[in-house]
Formats: C-alpha cells, sequence, structure tokens
C-alpha cells in the first residue's frame, strides 16, 4: 500500500495538491469518469461486472486533507503567526517541527527555555510564533508567505506490523480505498471520492454526495484509539474509555456527533466480519464527526456507515497503528461490497 | 385524540430508531391518505389531496434518549445521549430498552460538582443479579420510560417532543379526510432524528421541494417561576405561531398567514420566540432553493424531562389552526 | 432594491427573500456561464419579545452588542415606525453593582413615548427594532453609521453593476442581495443552490485597524482598498486571478487569510450542488455591529472597480484556466481521455 507516500505528502485542508497528485496516478487504469470537482475532490467510477443487476449507487469515501497551519502574518522579526487549520490540541505545539508551503521550507515553533519559564498554564498558537531561522520580514520573503499552509514534518517508518507517522487520519483511508480500486470488479458499479476539507467541516463530502447522488455510503476513516494507560493508576479514578484498540481489527462507528450509522448497514458489516472470520470491534466513544455526517443528509438522504482503521496519536506528528488492523479493513470493506444487494437496505 | 396520544407518547423511538413509531402512525392513518412511502433515511411520507400549493407537514417521531457505547469490567454501560440530555435530570431515570428491559441512570460521586455534571460521569445500570444485562448490549438504544398521567385541563408525560406533533397531524389528516378538505398538495411528513440535528426534514424537504413548509413542534414556555426563556408564552392561552428561533426567522407572510387563519375562526393564539432550539421547519426553510416555512408550537412545561406539561386546548387550538390553513387556500 | 433600478435586465426575488438581479452577457452560445456576486441585505438588529406595560423588552437577532446599546435612539417596526430610545436609568440611581456594567440584550428597555393600550394597538411580538442613526460623513472619504456591514458592499455590487453598463461581458451576471447571514448565511446557501452560478464572489466587511484592533487580529487600514480572501474556504486559482485582475488595475490590495470558516456567505455558497468555485472581497470597516461602523468610500469603489474589471475579462473557457493541476491531463493528452477538471 501507498502508505508512505500519503503519509509524508503534505495536504492540509484546501490545499491538499500533492495528495492528489498522488491518488490520481495510482487509481488511473482502474476507474472510469475521473473528475476533480470545483473543491478538488476526486470523483471516479469502478465499473461493476454486471452493474444492471444492481442499480443501486454505492460510494466508498475517504479523506484526503490533514490538519495542519497556515500562515496568516509575518512578524517584523521573520518569524510567522499561524493559525490552525482543523482542530489539534494545543499542547503539542511546544517543540514542534513542521514545513512550510510547497517549498517545504523547515521551521520549529520557538519555546521559551526552562530556565527562563517555569509556567504551567497552556500557551494557545496565538502566542506562539513559527521560527524559520531569518531575522526580518524582508529576509522571509520568497520563503513564506501569506496563505501558505505548513504540515507536521515527519519521515514515516514502520517496524514490524508498527507504523508511525503523521496524517494518517486520514492517508490509511485513502490508501484502503486505492487498494479496493485497485482489485477485482464488484458486481455493482462503485462510486468513490476522495474528499477535500473535511477536517474544517466536512466540506467536500457534502458537494461529492450532492454530485453522485448515492443510494448508500460507506466511509473509510481512521479514528482515535485510546487504549494507553490513564495519567494516574488509580482504580477509582473515572474510567477511560478507550475508544478504539490496536490489533484488535477495524472499528466500526455505532453513533457520533455527526452521524447515527444506519443499523441495516451496521449489521451488514458486523455480520460480513463474523462470517469471514474478520476480527472487529466497535468505536466506544460518541465524539467526533466524518465525512457520514455530510453524506447522511445530503439530497434525499443517505444511509451511511463508517469503518475506521484505529489509531494513536491522530492529529499529531506523530501517530501509531497497527498495519494488521489496516489489512483487516481492506479486507472487510472487500467482502462487505462483494456481499452487498439492496436487500441489505430492506426495511 | 386522546387514545392517539397516549399510544404516541408511551411508544419506544428515539433518534435512529424510529420504525416502532412509524409503524404505529402507519396504523392509526391507514386510509386516509393518498399515498403513503417511507423514504432512504425512514421518513414516512403521506400525501393528501392535489394542486394548490404544496404544503410540508412536519412532525417528528424520534424522542431523545441514549446509545449505550461501552460496557466496564464490572458490567456497567456507558452511553452517548441522543439529542439533547438534560445532565439535572438524569439520575435515578429509568430508561427501556428495545427488548423491553429498564436500566436505571446512575452516576458517579456523591456531590454535585461546580457546574454541569459532564455526560461521562452518568452510567446505565442493567445488573440482573444473574450476571447478565438482560439481553442488552453495547449499540442498543433506549428511551425513558414514564407513562402519561392527566390533571384538570393539563397532560404530563414523555416525549410530547414531538409525538404531540404527530398526534396533531393525525389527527388533522382525519379532519381533512372525514369533513374538510384541502385544495392543496400536502405532505405529512412524519420526521426522523430530529433531535440529532434535523436530519430526516432537511432530506425530505429536499426531495419534496415544497412551496412552504410547516413544522408541528412544542415549545417552551415562560409561565413559571424565573422561568428560563423568558418569553411571553404560557400554558392554555392557545396555540403557539412562530415568529424565530434559533434556527429560523418565520418569513412575515407566513406569520400574517397564520395570524389570519387564526382570527378568522376565533382560534385563541400566542406568539412565539424561542432563544434556544429549533424545530424541522429550521430544516425545511434551507433545503436545496428554500421554502418559506413557519411552525405552530405547542407551549411546555419542562421540556426534556420526563414530565413534560401541556394543556389539552392549546392542542386543539393547533389542530384547529392547521386544519384552517390547509383547507383554505394560500397566497404568501 | 431602487439602487438596482435600470442596471439590470431582469429582477426576482426567491423563496427566502433574496433580491437577485440579472444582467445578460453577450456570448451568444446558451447557456451563457454565471457568476454570482452575493452581499448580505440583512443587519443586526433586535426583534420585540414582550410588551412590558408601556415599555418593550427585545431580544437579540444575533450579533446586537448589547454595551453599545444604552441611550441609542431605535426605531420600532410595528403597525407604523415609531421612534424610541433605549432606556438607560440614570447612574445616580441605579445601585453601585449595575453603575459599572454594560446590560445584557435581554436586560434592555426600549421606550416609544407611548401608553401601554397605544403600545399593544401598534406593536406585536416580533416586530423588528433597529438603531435610528443618520449616515454622517466624516473627515476623508469616511462614512459611519448602521449596517455597513454589510450595505457597504452591497454598495460595491452598485458601483460595478453601474461600471458594467459601459463594457462588454460575455457571461451573466447574477447580483444578489442576501437574506439572513447574519444568521447562518442562510439565503445565500438556498440562492446558490437555485442559480446555480459557475462562479461566485462573495463581499463582506472585515475588520478595519483601529485602537484595540491591530495585526494580530488580521485587520487591515481603512482606505488601503479591498481585501482579498485565501483558505480553504476559496478556490485558489480563482484567487490568483483576482489578484492578477488588481495588478492590472495598479490596484493595491490586502491578503486575509483564512484558516477555516470565513463566517460569511462564501462559506455555504462554495458547497452548493456540485461545488462552486468561490471568492471573498473584504472591506475594511472600523465598529463592527455597533451603530457607528466605518468605512472609507474609496474601498468600496474599488471593490466595485475590481468586480467590474474581473467580469468583463472573463471569456468562455475561464473554467478551464482555473481547473486544479492534473498529473493526468499532461499524460493522456494523446489519448485525450485525461480527467475532467473544473
Amino acid at each position: 500500500m501507498l502508505i508512505k507516500e500519503l503519509s509524508e505528502a503534505m495536504g492540509v485542508s484546501g490545499a491538499e495538491d500533492e495528495v492528489r497528485a498522488i491518488i490520481l496516478k495510482a487509481i488511473k487504469g482502474h476507474v472510469e469518469d475521473i473528475r476533480i470537482d470545483p473543491l478538488g475532490n476526486i470523483l471516479a467510477v469502478k465499473r461493476g461486472r454486471h452493474p444492471q443487476e444492481n442499480p443501486l449507487r454505492v460510494l466508498v469515501a475517504a479523506h484526503m486533507d490533514e490538519v495542519g497551519f497556515m500562515v496568516t502574518g509575518i512578524e517584523g522579526d521573520g518569524t510567522l503567526r499561524v493559525g490552525a487549520v482543523g482542530g489539534f490540541d494545543d499542547r503539542i505545539l511546544p517543540g514542534l517541527r513542521v514545513v512550510v508551503g510547497k517549498s517545504k521550507t523547515p521551521a520549529v515553533i520557538d519555546w521559551k527555555p526552562i530556565h527562563l519559564n517555569q509556567d504551567d498554564h497552556m500557551v494557545k498558537l496565538d502566542h506562539l510564533r513559527l521560527d524559520i531561522g531569518v531575522n526580518s520580514r524582508e529576509e522571509a520573503n520568497g520563503k513564506a508567505k501569506l496563505g501558505d499552509v505548513a504540515t507536521f514534518d515527519t519521515v514515516y517508518t514502520e517496524k514490524g506490523r508498527v507504523a508511525r507517522g503523521k496524517a494518517f487520519d486520514d492517508r490509511i483511508g485513502c490508501a484502503i480505498l486505492i487498494e479496493l480500486v485497485r482489485g477485482e470488479p464488484f458486481p455493482f458499479d462503485l462510486h468513490v471520492a476522495f474528499t477535500v476539507q473535511e477536517e474544517v467541516g466536512l466540506r467536500g463530502a457534502q458537494v461529492a454526495a450532492q454530485a453522485i447522488q448515492p443510494d448508500v455510503a460507506f466511509i473509510l476513516e481512521t479514528t482515535t484509539a485510546n487504549d494507553v494507560p490513564p495519567p494516574r493508576r488509580d482504580p477509582e479514578a473515572p474510567q477511560v474509555t478507550p475508544a478504539t484498540e490496536l490489533g484488535k481489527g477495524p472499528a466500526l462507528t455505532l453513533i457520533d456527533r455527526s452521524v447515527i450509522v444506519d443499523r441495516r448497514l451496521l449489521n451488514h458489516l458486523r455480520d460480513t466480519a463474523i462470517a469471514e472470520g474478520i476480527p472487529f470491534q466497535y468505536r466506544r466513544t460518541s465524539a467526533g464527526g466524518t465525512d457520514a455526517g455530510a453524506v447522511y443528509v445530503a439530497n434525499a438522504g443517505v444511509p451511511s456507515a463508517v469503518v475506521s482503521t484505529p489509531c494513536r496519536y491522530i492529529h499529531g506528528p506523530a501517530a501509531l497503528c497497527n498495519l494488521d488492523d489496516v489489512d483487516n479493513v481492506l479486507k472487510l470493506m472487500r467482502a462487505a461490497l462483494e456481499r452487498f444487494t439492496p436487500a441489505v437496505l430492506a426495511r | 385524540m386522546k387514545d392517539t396520544i397516549k399510544k404516541l407518547v408511551e411508544a419506544w423511538g428515539p433518534s435512529g430508531f424510529e420504525h416502532h413509531v412509524r409503524a404505529l402512525i402507519q396504523e392509526e392513518i391507514a386510509g386516509l391518505a393518498d399515498e403513503m412511502r417511507t423514504d432512504p433515511v425512514g421518513n414516512l411520507i403521506c400525501r393528501m389531496g392535489s394542486g394548490g400549493v404544496k404544503i410540508m407537514i412536519a412532525a417528528h417521531m424520534d424522542e431523545i434518549g441514549l446509545m449505550l457505547t461501552y460496557q466496564d469490567d464490572r458490567g456497567f454501560f456507558r452511553f452517548s445521549n441522543l439529542g439533547g440530555l438534560r445532565p439535572d435530570t438524569l439520575l435515578g431515570n429509568r430508561v427501556r430498552f428495545e427488548n423491553g428491559a429498564i436500566g436505571v441512570i446512575g452516576r458517579e460521586g456523591r456531590f454535585w460538582p461546580d457546574g454541569v455534571p459532564a455526560l461521562d460521569t452518568f452510567y446505565v445500570d442493567l445488573h440482573d443479579g444473574n450476571d447478565g444485562s438482560a439481553g442488552v448490549q453495547v449499540g442498543d438504544a433506549a428511551g425513558f420510560h414514564r407513562p402519561l398521567e392527566e390533571r384538570g385541563n393539563r397532560l404530563i408525560a414523555k416525549s410530547f417532543d414531538d409525538r404531540i406533533g404527530c398526534a396533531i397531524a393525525i389527527e388533522t389528516m382525519r379532519r381533512l379526510h372525514n369533513g374538510r378538505s384541502t385544495p392543496h398538495e400536502v405532505y405529512f411528513v412524519f420526521t426522523v432524528q430530529e433531535e440529532v440535528g434535523l436530519r430526516g426534514a432537511r432530506p425530505a424537504a429536499f426531495g419534496l421541494a415544497p412551496d412552504l413548509g410547516i413544522a408541528i413542534d412544542i415549545t417552551s414556555s415562560g409561565d413559571t417561576p424565573r422561568a428560563m426563556e423568558r418569553m411571553d408564552v404560557a400554558l392554555g392561552k392557545g396555540t403557539a405561531i412562530k415568529v424565530q428561533d434559533a434556527g429560523l426567522i418565520v418569513p412575515p407572510a407566513v406569520k400574517k398567514l397564520m395570524i389570519a387563519r387564526a382570527e378568522e375562526a376565533g382560534i385563541p393564539y400566542q406568539l412565539e420566540l424561542l432563544q434556544a432550539g429549533s424545530t424541522d421547519a429550521a430544516g425545511i426553510s434551507i433545503s436545496g432553493a428554500g421554502a418559506p416555512s413557519g411552525c405552530i408550537s405547542i407551549p411546555t412545561r419542562y421540556v426534556h424531562t420526563v414530565s413534560e406539561t401541556i394543556d389539552m386546548r392549546d392542542v386543539t387550538a393547533s389542530v384547529d389552526l392547521l386544519v384552517e390553513i390547509l383547507a383554505k387556500p394560500v397566497a404568501l | 432594491m431602487t439602487d438596482w433600478a435600470g442596471l439590470a435586465d431582469e429582477f426576482q426575488t426567491d423563496a427566502l427573500g433574496n433580491f437577485i438581479g440579472l444582467k445578460r452577457g453577450s456570448a451568444e452560445a446558451e447557456p451563457r456561464r454565471k457568476i454570482m456576486l452575493a452581499a448580505h441585505m440583512d443587519e443586526v438588529g433586535m426583534l420585540v419579545r414582550q410588551i412590558d406595560g408601556a415599555f418593550l423588552r427585545v431580544r437579540d437577532l444575533w450579533g446586537v452588542d448589547g454595551r453599545v446599546m444604552l441611550a441609542q435612539p431605535v426605531l420600532v417596526h410595528g403597525k407604523e415606525a415609531l421612534p424610541g430610545v433605549v432606556a438607560a436609568t440614570p447612574p445616580h440611581v441605579l445601585p453601585a453593582d449595575q453603575r459599572n456594567a454594560y446590560p445584557d440584550v435581554d436586560d434592555l428597555v426600549i421606550d416609544v413615548g407611548l401608553s401601554a393600550e397605544e403600545l399593544t394597538r401598534l406593536v406585536q411580538i416580533g416586530d423588528p427594532v433597529t438603531v435610528d442613526v443618520p449616515l454622517l460623513t466624516l473627515q476623508g472619504n469616511r462614512v459611519a453609521g448602521k449596517a455597513m456591514d454589510d450595505r457597504a458592499c452591497v454598495a460595491a455590487i452598485t458601483v460595478c453593476l453601474e461600471a458594467l453598463q459601459k463594457r462588454q461581458h460575455l457571461w451573466d451576471v447574477l447580483a444578489v442581495a442576501t437574506v439572513q447571514e447574519e444568521v447562518g448565511h442562510r439565503g445565500a446557501r438556498t440562492a446558490a443552490h437555485h442559480l446555480h452560478p459557475d462562479i461566485a464572489i462573495a463581499l463582506d466587511v472585515t475588520f478595519a485597524k483601529q485602537p484595540g484592533v491591530g495585526d494580530g487580529e488580521g485587520a487591515f487600514a481603512l482606505g488601503s482598498g479591498p481585501a482579498l480572501s485565501l483558505g480553504p474556504n476559496f478556490h485558489p486559482k480563482l484567487y490568483e486571478k483576482l489578484q492578477e485582475t488588481a495588478k492590472r488595475l495598479e490596484m493595491s490590495i490586502n491578503i486575509d487569510p483564512i484558516p477555516g470558516r470565513s463566517g460569511t456567505d462564501a462559506w455555504d455558497i462554495q458547497v452548493a450542488r456540485s461545488g462552486v468555485p468561490t471568492a471573498l472581497i473584504g472591506i475594511p470597516l472600523r465598529n463592527m455591529h455597533s451603530p457607528v461602523e466605518m468605512v472609507d468610500l474609496d474601498d468600496i469603489k474599488r471593490a466595485g472597480r475590481l468586480l467590474a474589471e474581473f467580469i468583463s475579462s472573463l471569456e468562455d473557457d475561464f473554467l478551464t484556466t482555473i481547473a486544479w493541476d492534473d498529473p493526468l491531463a499532461e499524460e493522456t493528452d494523446q489519448e485525450g481521455k485525461g480527467s475532467a477538471r473544473c
């Protein structure tokens, strides 16, 4: 799978060009009707073996964008003011390394040395500055400009079945979708969408659904695994819900802030997993939202489900996942699509 | 009408799981509609009449509730809210699951912390004393569990929001079928998932593209001590014609039409401004190319608790008003 | 909209009340390409919430700053427009804790000087209340008044339409004065769906530098020309084209990076139908959401001229010039089967 290339590509919401290029090259020849729509979504169709028998429009989608930063100002001393694109924990900012703009100019977030600063209060992004090493605004010219995006500066590494990198949310979803597209055709035509701007409001998915007008949708996501010990080991402390756990297989969403997953689709996914002997888990938190939220209420309504790869430390510079889980998400989706018929949606 | 109301409020149907309520409504309206279908997300769409103006009436079938998301190693369940739950009313409440099992909501700790208790400090107790959970598992949904009570003109129940809207729609369909009639193409849409973001009404309106939308839903009242909502709406003073809420500004033409119909027929009414809260009408108004939309509201005390309280006179006034609007011409 | 009378070929009001003027382009092949311009007509204001004897209580219709309302002259739009005042209790008779605190909009009292019976005859719950201030002409080219947010931008569209009377343009222009922007850009959303434009430019006011508001807040000096926004809400190549147009006019413009929601009509227009390449032009404004919103008339004129120049330069194939970069297209030019993109 193309996880390394996808993970290292720069693709902050609204500036997904590099990711789009990788994906277009990867799916060429395996799909037809490739379109890049006004927002930058990639839309395409993978022809089925006998689509006339199953005229339902089935959509599978994954989002190309990642959270990051945008340069909103250049100070007199050459340091850069940035705003957040998408959401992340401000506590990861001290000492962060990023790359800025298409030229990937390296930068660091300056942090007052501990000798001079004992203050524990969290410092918000608007009080921090990116430092590319210049001394003045004039020197910064040409190296960084207003509107440039910046991403975490992380090289992807793999050891055994453990992978570490940035933007696993949702480049892993994209990698899986690419494999689905490159594999054998399904019984029906499969509509695929690699969407933009999920992290700033499920924007690309809304437009993709309005264009494709699917009857049903599956969203491939990468979701938080909180299977990490709580800060203080106290048996009576309030339980930390693991949400999902690494190594336990694809995570099926029950409900989140954006969608109540259609029960018929959830049951189909669960039944498929059991029949095929694929491990799976339920996503045990209702926090967060995904493209399914936008697709569900699009047009005259689209029953939707979400299948995710569990991943620790998403929305940060170094996420961790288990490649067996990734393989199992692919296996589950292939099987679930192969077995999908209109009868699944019968009431 | 009271029988219908009782059946509806006591039915099980939290957001996302409205199928039982839909089946119940289908029984109640058998033979009344010219056409009936269920759309992709579960809205029940019933057409009466043709010609004239295309009107979408929306009443939502879903009630607030919860979904179990996690079971700890002692067997207690944690949950997600389905719609707006009031944390100050959860402890000790009974919730009912689809298989009939009754759970009790408990809470960690003894004292209220400062501020609003977080939802993740609550849990559902389904221990049956035999190492089981009464057949309930993670992913199952529940609604609150209370029977309907009466006190003079007042009715007390859970889920008047919005089963009373459904009852009013059903009663209107009966009246239009059995006496009055409508010169318009009216779609009575019993919607899903209003409580989680108008997720039924928005696609339904997109599909129908109506010329006018009217939701039937509850609203708060300002007639209790130091009422949270400082509004001039009281129980027993008539049907409430919505002027504005957090999601919708009712166009003056729609407001005027409703007031005119109420005054012509001598129906007691009040004007409603709601600060916090919205209805399916907001979803209809901005769907697709948009549609002028309004709302007939039933003043309600103790909204989103198990003892929502309404006045039957406001209910009959609401039916009367809706019938008047649909039976007569509509010119905006 | 008497401002636009004679400046467009056809007018319509849509389901939500958006006012739309169509000025047809000269391209022969139909259907012609369409550009939508959007500026919102609505202003922040209040609604009558309750009639309290001979006085009125109000509700904020989003965005009203309660702190600027004391002692302001207002108009209550009942059966007639009634001049009134936001009652300010004299400080001498206020308890100490209220003397140094601004009231909430919910605590305000509106006084139109009538008796209780006259009031109930003329005013109803839900009637709008707006501030009653004339336009002030200040020094330089500056004016101050209410509702500059966003009538200043409606005026910019007027300037554009006037300029287009004397210029050729191939594309159809749909000038839209949208409704309900202040409560969630509701009008823009339905208008964009209904009109289905090929590209759209929204205009809204943005923060101008003033005491306490500077670079850190992304503010621009009054009179420093319009601002062009970039970020996920805006098509990057459409933004570049507008920049080129400004250069051609030797017009200096500001750059306004917006990392997320723009809080303008552009947000909802961009996701209409199959997506609309969208841009945002900002006019700097001081004292936003107060009765003394201040703009520089030159900024309005420049925004209008920029629009007119851009619109006149639109060729039939403009959409292909803002297409997303597509590595497949270069490879498959020979086969002629690259991807379609716009």
